[in-house]
């Protein structure tokens, strides 16, 4: 069991990816070559989170039909269908939707960054800082309830934003040693994390008890308490990064390449890793800020958003839309089919977990994720 | 530099293989004498320091006297916590020691590979369902937690591509852990007067425990020692690469068997009596392996008096740097654990996660 292993990764050919000499279709539009397989599931992929997102708006107590549901968003429905629509259903529903694609997006980035499908924004101190700024404002706010929904709406984000940027700040630091091996960065990343818990712990563990439920509550990754407030932010920082990211798309393949291969094509490595690393982490703050750390969408979503297409590498927009269905899905879930509201976060680990185990079940996968 | 490196040094020298300057033949007297020195000492200043500083010739004088008023203060809070301090960092040291041996990767802790999360959640759901925080049924759900998260993670690893290989292991007690803990906090979350009781325990620490009741920890512990030692041969085979252990006639089911009751036994002891303590197990073996060498009859125990060294100066710490409410040695360990976490990887000297 040698490093040998570890570098062997998404990077080498699976049997999806173009290494098994099977030629992909292309199609040419403005002037880009876009893979006519990637294009075709995304499209596919997009109209079933549309159809989820309108069964979430649909369930609750309140029956609502999908038609009603669509006529109200065309704004012809009535005063009360306005109100549950409106108010009620859609915030949550469009903050999961934008939580689940940050997350999804700033996965595939560090994993294809790290070429190591484990190299989410969970594991390399992203989210454990986020927690911990969140955690600490909302236990270090003294338990004022007058001013709580102020702390929760706008404190907490923005202590969770600073966190995670901190963090990864840090982490990325201390993993220079000469430019950035994702390994080491991995690595430290877990190390970040486990300090950052046990100090949350810590935090929880002195709080007064009413602070230390909204806490958990919080680190579970929760949907209930979002409104339009926080889920605009993650909308401005999506229409921001998103495109930067994709900017990067061409440099992301030729990474995949490794290190010396794109350093010999030309591809500034160490700008374009920290323009990868800023976009990801940034994503990350915002969805983790708006939601809480809703766990495993960064690992899963751009894993299946891979298979689904069939590349070498996540697709970006793929997986931010294979992020927003994971998190719908789930929230409908939480909501509608168990008897007692769980938090999003504690689905999403029940059934992102497995699916990691099952993949390290498999042979061929567990080629890739050594 | 990048990978390459990595790569090149991993697959050169296994972890706890003699290696260059590791290996020192009149070493290990000299070595073991300065553990022992320094869990006295570490002992000794964990009954005089804390709110009331005693001086050690009192310490004495109030051992030998316990019924004294000052003797209350140092039977019934410093000598249980010292004890406890002491039986518990060994224990984790050992059970790291044992656990980077087995799985060759030197960032191998209980805490990474999902055991502790299995006693968590088995001790929370004893807390939600029985309401019971005793001792003695936190050792019983915690052995049984463990014991059920380990069998887990070696399971999922073994599948299909057999025992032998730490990467799948370190990923699947990432993903066990991962699990547990989000059934853990459905339980938290679904009751306050859960939330209460865990968040207290969850810490680890070595405050306010008794020595009353522990004796059958004691037991658990003992037979997982007894396990460690049996698995000291083993240990040595396999740093050589699991094909050279088993040319040696080493069976890997039976090493791979003793190493997991080892591990299970010892990290679930120390855990009912202290809540989840991390990095002990992480640091205490890189310590000992620094100062007695990789082979596994010196570093076993070492790395069991470096982990009470360690817990009990942590938890000395914890007590000096808190103010009027102490750090729980938990949180100190967490701090300095991270940062020598950190330290190691930086170093670059390791097998693959």
């Amino acid at each position: 069991m040698t490093g040998t292993d570890v570098r062997a990764d998404t990077a080498a050919p699976t049997a999806a990816s173009p290494g098994r000499g099977a030629r992909r279709r292309e199609l040419r539009i403005l002037g880009r070559r876009i893979d006519l397989q990637v294009l075709v599931v995304t499209v596919v992929v997009l109209v079933v989170v549309v159809f989820v997102a309108l069964l979430g708006i649909v369930a609750g107590s309140s029956s609502l039909t999908i038609p009603d549901a669509l006529r109200t968003l065309l704004g012809a429905g009535t005063g009360a269908e306005q109100l549950i629509v409106f108010e009620l259903r859609l915030p949550r529903v469009a903050g999961a939707l934008v939580v689940g694609c940050a997350l999804g997006i700033a996965g595939a980035l560090t994993q294809t960054f790290a070429r190591n499908p484990l190299a989410t924004p969970d594991i390399i101190g992203v989210t454990s800082g986020a927690a911990f700024g969140a955690v600490a404002v909302i236990v270090f706010s003294g338990g004022v309830y007058a001013v709580g929904a102020g702390t929760l709406s706008l404190g907490v984000p923005l202590a969770a934003t600073l966190g995670a940027l901190i963090t990864a700040a840090i982490v990325y630091g201390l993993s220079w040693k000469g430019g950035v091996d994702s390994f080491r960065l991995i690595l430290i990343g877990i190390g970040a994390t486990a300090t950052l818990m046990g100090l949350i712990r810590w935090f929880i563990a002195r709080a007064q008890l009413v602070e230390a439920a909204t806490a958990s509550q919080w680190l579970a990754g929760s949907l209930s308490g979002i409104s339009w407030t926080s889920v605009v932010p993650v909308v401005v920082v999506l229409l921001i990064v998103t495109p930067i990211a994709m900017t990067q798309t061409f440099a992301l393949e030729i990474g995949r390449l490794g290190d010396d291969m794109s350093t010999g094509l030309g591809v500034a490595l160490q700008r374009h890793r920290i323009i990868v690393i800023a976009c990801a982490v940034v994503l990350a703050a915002a969805a983790v800020s708006a939601a809480g750390p809703i766990e495993f969408i960064a690992f899963v979503a751009p894993q299946i958003a891979r298979r689904i297409a069939g590349t070498g590498r996540p697709p970006l927009l793929l997986s931010g839309f294979m992020g927003a269905l994971v998190v719908v899905g789930a929230d409908l879930i939480a909501r509608a089919l168990l008897p007692s509201p769980v938090p999003v976060g504690i689905i999403t680990a029940i059934v992102g977990a497995p699916y990691l185990i099952w993949l390290l079940t498999r042979r061929k996968e567990r080629e890739t994720l050594r | 530099m990048l990978g390459v490196s990595a790569t090149g040094i991993a697959a050169a020298r296994p972890v706890g293989a003699p290696g260059k300057g590791r290996y020192r033949r009149s070493g290990p007297v000299l070595a073991f004498a300065i553990l022992g020195a320094g869990v006295l000492i570490a002992a000794v200043v964990s009954l005089m320091l804390g709110s009331n500083l005693i001086d050690p010739v009192s310490v004495v004088g109030r051992l030998v006297d316990p019924a004294s008023d000052a003797g209350a203060i140092v039977w019934g809070s410093r000598v249980p916590r010292t004890v406890l301090g002491l039986l518990v960092g060994f224990c984790l040291g050992i059970a790291g020691a044992v656990m980077q041996g087995q799985t060759r990767n030197p960032l191998a802790d209980p805490g990474i590979f999902g055991v502790s999360a299995g006693a968590s959640l088995a001790v929370v759901g004893g807390i939600y369902v029985l309401g019971t925080t005793s001792v003695l049924a936190t050792l019983w759900l915690a052995l049984a937690g463990a014991v059920v998260a380990s069998i887990l993670v070696f399971a999922i690893a073994a599948i299909g591509r057999g025992i032998a290989s730490p990467v799948p292991l370190a990923i699947a007690g990432y993903a066990v852990s991962s699990l547990l803990i989000a059934v853990t906090s459905y339980f938290v979350l679904a009751n306050e007067t859960t939330l209460a009781a865990y968040r207290i325990w969850v810490v680890g620490a070595l405050s306010s425990r008794q020595l009353a009741g522990t004796e059958p920890v004691v037991a658990f512990a003992v037979v997982g020692l007894i396990f460690a030692a049996a698995n000291v041969r083993s240990l040595n085979s396999l740093s050589l690469g699991t094909e050279l252990a088993q040319g040696l006639g080493e069976s890997l089911l039976r090493a791979r068997l003793v190493g997991l009751a080892a591990i299970t036994l010892l990290t679930a002891s120390a855990v009912a009596v202290t809540g989840p303590i991390g990095f002990v197990g992480l640091t205490a073996p890189h310590i000992a392996r620094a100062l007695v060498g990789g082979d596994h009859y010196r570093l076993l125990p070492a790395s069991g008096l470096v982990g009470a060294v360690v817990l009990l100066l942590c938890d000395v710490v914890g007590r000096m740097i808190g103010g009027t409410s102490e750090v729980p040695s938990g949180v100190v360990l967490t701090v300095l654990g991270g940062i020598v976490f950190i330290v190691i990887v930086r170093r670059g000297r390791m097998a693959a996660l």
